[in-house]
């Protein structure tokens, strides 16, 4: 976009102004950018969000280490924050390093499941959005509007309800267990709400996956159609113009598409408290949220979510840096 | 057949089946729990006539007579609100300051707004439950605690949809403003906001169908009955052997929501008029996304 040339050049102090004889009004704001306006002026406008951040923010991932690293009560045995890091001790950290690792850990399981479960739940995603966003993207026509309304609907949707419709749906005399017994393929009600592993990957694509379909829609609604028909008319056949151009083209949505939907999975617990309820399928979120309403283990929930945030602070920079640079491209 | 089989341009029948199966696979099940809310019956899985009874008619289990689910229903609403009231302005004022701004601590705290944005909320919540418990004891759980928890999750979709406005829209209108003489502030209010106006729209409208259908922040960090929302009182029944009162309550909650959407669609699409074909309004608040 031509309209935005200006303003990127005088949004980067580095670089050499540009000559532009013919817009001297232009030429004179990019060079004095900021002279009109009082130094203190534009900060004065982020200060109240940055004020909310630090104290909303940050400060209570302060308390999450203060607690982690803390003391605990010893006749109550609720967690007392330790403010001063020089008196910080991991006392936390190895009695959770215990629990996952050592002898009769009974939390590894929950660990080793979780990777799974999202593993098999994103990639389910990832299988069933791709065909669909590429088809929207692709051969929609004019219904493009109407189709991409109906993908959205979803996010719309309150996921506990959509939880809740499930639960209605896989009762023991509920629609599926129904539908499989006339058809013949059951005997008798299949009990898919008592702890099944199957049950909560598949409540986690169906919870997810409008992440996938969006992320997946607008990667390749971007990919230029005319390298595709430039493929097509070099007589490449519709799978090899797929593999060779559009494949590698979506490589970033698909990515993207990724992230989006295994970070919330990592954090979730309801899904699984709604569509299992057992101990035999919980995931690290549960784990969290049973220390977070078991008296006494303050300290550990802690300690989960600073694991947890190490675990995931990788995929988080990635997907951070990613969406940055596009929109810093979209912005061209 | 073979002609079809080789046919470069055919049509992608099996695909467009896949896209049709993937969609009634999100909506049916949903459509079915919205279906079972008017059942007569006890039951939401056989269908034992049409009526209106767990919304209204029912006089101690409907959503209308149930004292908890009709609080419930309120708070959620009273949260949406005021969450959109304070956000809003905050993640509008944020944005501009950190785009024109463009210091060293803009892009950290930049970079703070997008992790909030892509943390798991869980995260979040339980960091937030310790704050209040444990140093800003002067919060109480509950609705206060509620709306500053959801406010700082909340607070992203301002600031992103915001920015990514006036990365289009740039500087040279409120530029020439000055030029003409006006103020900074000036330039600012009768030039810059106008032309934000529809990004701040959607922004809000997203903000508002959010918080309704939050769970995780606004159930930690509720004291007591009173502050769960429908939202929290789904999650809370729907294993106990509910009603069709709880279908009711949650179809509500879908369509205040949908209806928040769609009114924000027809109303972005007024702002945004002459800006867009009709077609491309839907992309562009679905990007707004």
């Amino acid at each position: 976009m031509a309209t935005s040339e200006a303003p990127a050049t005088t949004r980067e102090p580095g670089q050499a102004e540009p000559k532009l004889p013919h817009r001297r009004g232009a030429r004179r704001a990019s060079a004095r950018a900021g002279a009109w306006h009082p130094r203190w002026f534009w900060p004065s406008f982020a200060v109240p969000g940055m004020v909310w951040l630090v104290v909303l923010f940050l400060l209570p991932f302060y308390v999450v280490l203060s607690i982690a690293f803390g003391a605990v009560d010893p006749l109550f045995r609720t967690p007392v924050p330790v403010w001063n890091p020089a008196q910080w001790n991991p006392f936390q950290f190895e009695l959770l390093y215990d629990r996952v690792f050592g002898p009769g850990g009974f939390l590894g399981p929950a660990f080793l499941r979780t990777f799974a479960y999202v593993a098999a739940a994103s990639a389910l995603c990832l299988l069933v959005a791709y065909p669909v966003a590429y088809y929207v993207t692709r051969y929609a026509g004019r219904r493009k509007g109407l189709l991409l309304v109906a993908l959205l609907a979803p996010f719309w949707v309150s996921y506990m309800m959509r939880m809740l419709a499930w639960v209605n749906l896989l009762e023991a005399d509920g629609m599926v267990n129904n539908v499989l017994e006339a058809v013949g393929i059951l005997d008798e009600p299949f009990p898919w709400l008592a702890g099944q592993p199957v049950t909560v990957t598949l409540g986690l694509v169906y919870g997810y996956i409008p992440y996938m379909v969006l992320a997946l829609y607008a990667g390749l609604d971007r990919v230029d159609q005319r390298l595709l028909e430039a493929a097509r008319d070099l007589g490449a056949s519709r799978r090899r113009t797929f593999v060779l151009v559009t494949l590698p083209l979506s490589r970033q949505a698909i990515l993207a598409g990724l992230v989006v939907t295994s970070l919330p999975m990592f954090g979730d617990y309801f899904t699984n408290d709604l569509l299992s309820g057992s101990p035999r399928t919980s995931m690290v979120g549960n784990l969290v949220n049973d220390a977070i309403a078991s008296p006494g283990q303050g300290g550990q929930a802690a300690a989960l979510v600073l694991v947890m945030m190490a675990l995931l602070a990788l995929p988080m920079v990635l997907y951070i840096r990613a969406t940055a640079r596009a929109s810093r491209e979209a912005g061209r | 057949m073979k002609r079809w089989l080789t046919d470069p341009w055919r049509k992608p029948r099996l695909l467009a089946a896949l896209v049709w199966g993937y969609l009634a696979w999100s909506v049916l099940p949903v459509a079915i729990a919205v279906w079972f809310s008017f059942n007569a019956g006890r039951s939401r899985s056989s269908w034992q006539g049409f009526s209106l009874r767990w919304y209204w008619q029912d006089p101690v289990l409907s959503v209308w007579n149930d004292p908890d689910l009709q609080r419930a229903l309120l708070h959620s609403l009273r949260l949406a609100v005021l969450t959109t009231l304070v956000a809003v302005p905050l993640g509008v004022a944020f944005a501009i300051g950190l785009d024109r701004w463009r210091g060293r601590l803009a892009a950290g705290f930049n970079f703070q707004m997008l992790l909030s944005f892509v943390l798991p909320e869980i995260l979040l919540a339980v960091a937030l439950l310790f704050l209040f418990t444990n140093l800003l004891k002067a919060v109480q759980l509950g609705t206060w605690a509620q709306l500053l928890g959801l406010v700082t999750f909340q607070l992203s979709y301002p600031v992103i949809i915001c920015r990514a406005r006036m990365l289009s829209i740039g500087s040279e209108y409120e530029e020439a403003a000055m030029d003409l003489g006006a103020s900074p502030l000036k330039a600012l209010r009768h030039v810059l906001l106008p032309l934000l106006s529809p990004a701040i729209f959607a922004s809000a409208v997203l903000v508002f169908a959010d918080v309704i259908d939050d769970f995780v922040l606004v159930r930690y960090l509720s004291a007591d009955a009173a502050s769960e929302p429908m939202s929290v009182k789904i999650y809370n029944t729907a294993r106990a052997s509910p009603t069709p009162a709880l279908n009711a309550l949650a179809t509500i909650m879908l369509f205040s929501s949908l209806l928040a959407i769609a009114l924000g669609f027809f109303v972005y699409r007024r702002l945004t008029r002459g800006e867009r074909t009709q077609e491309s309004t839907v992309e562009g608040f679905a990007a707004q996304i």
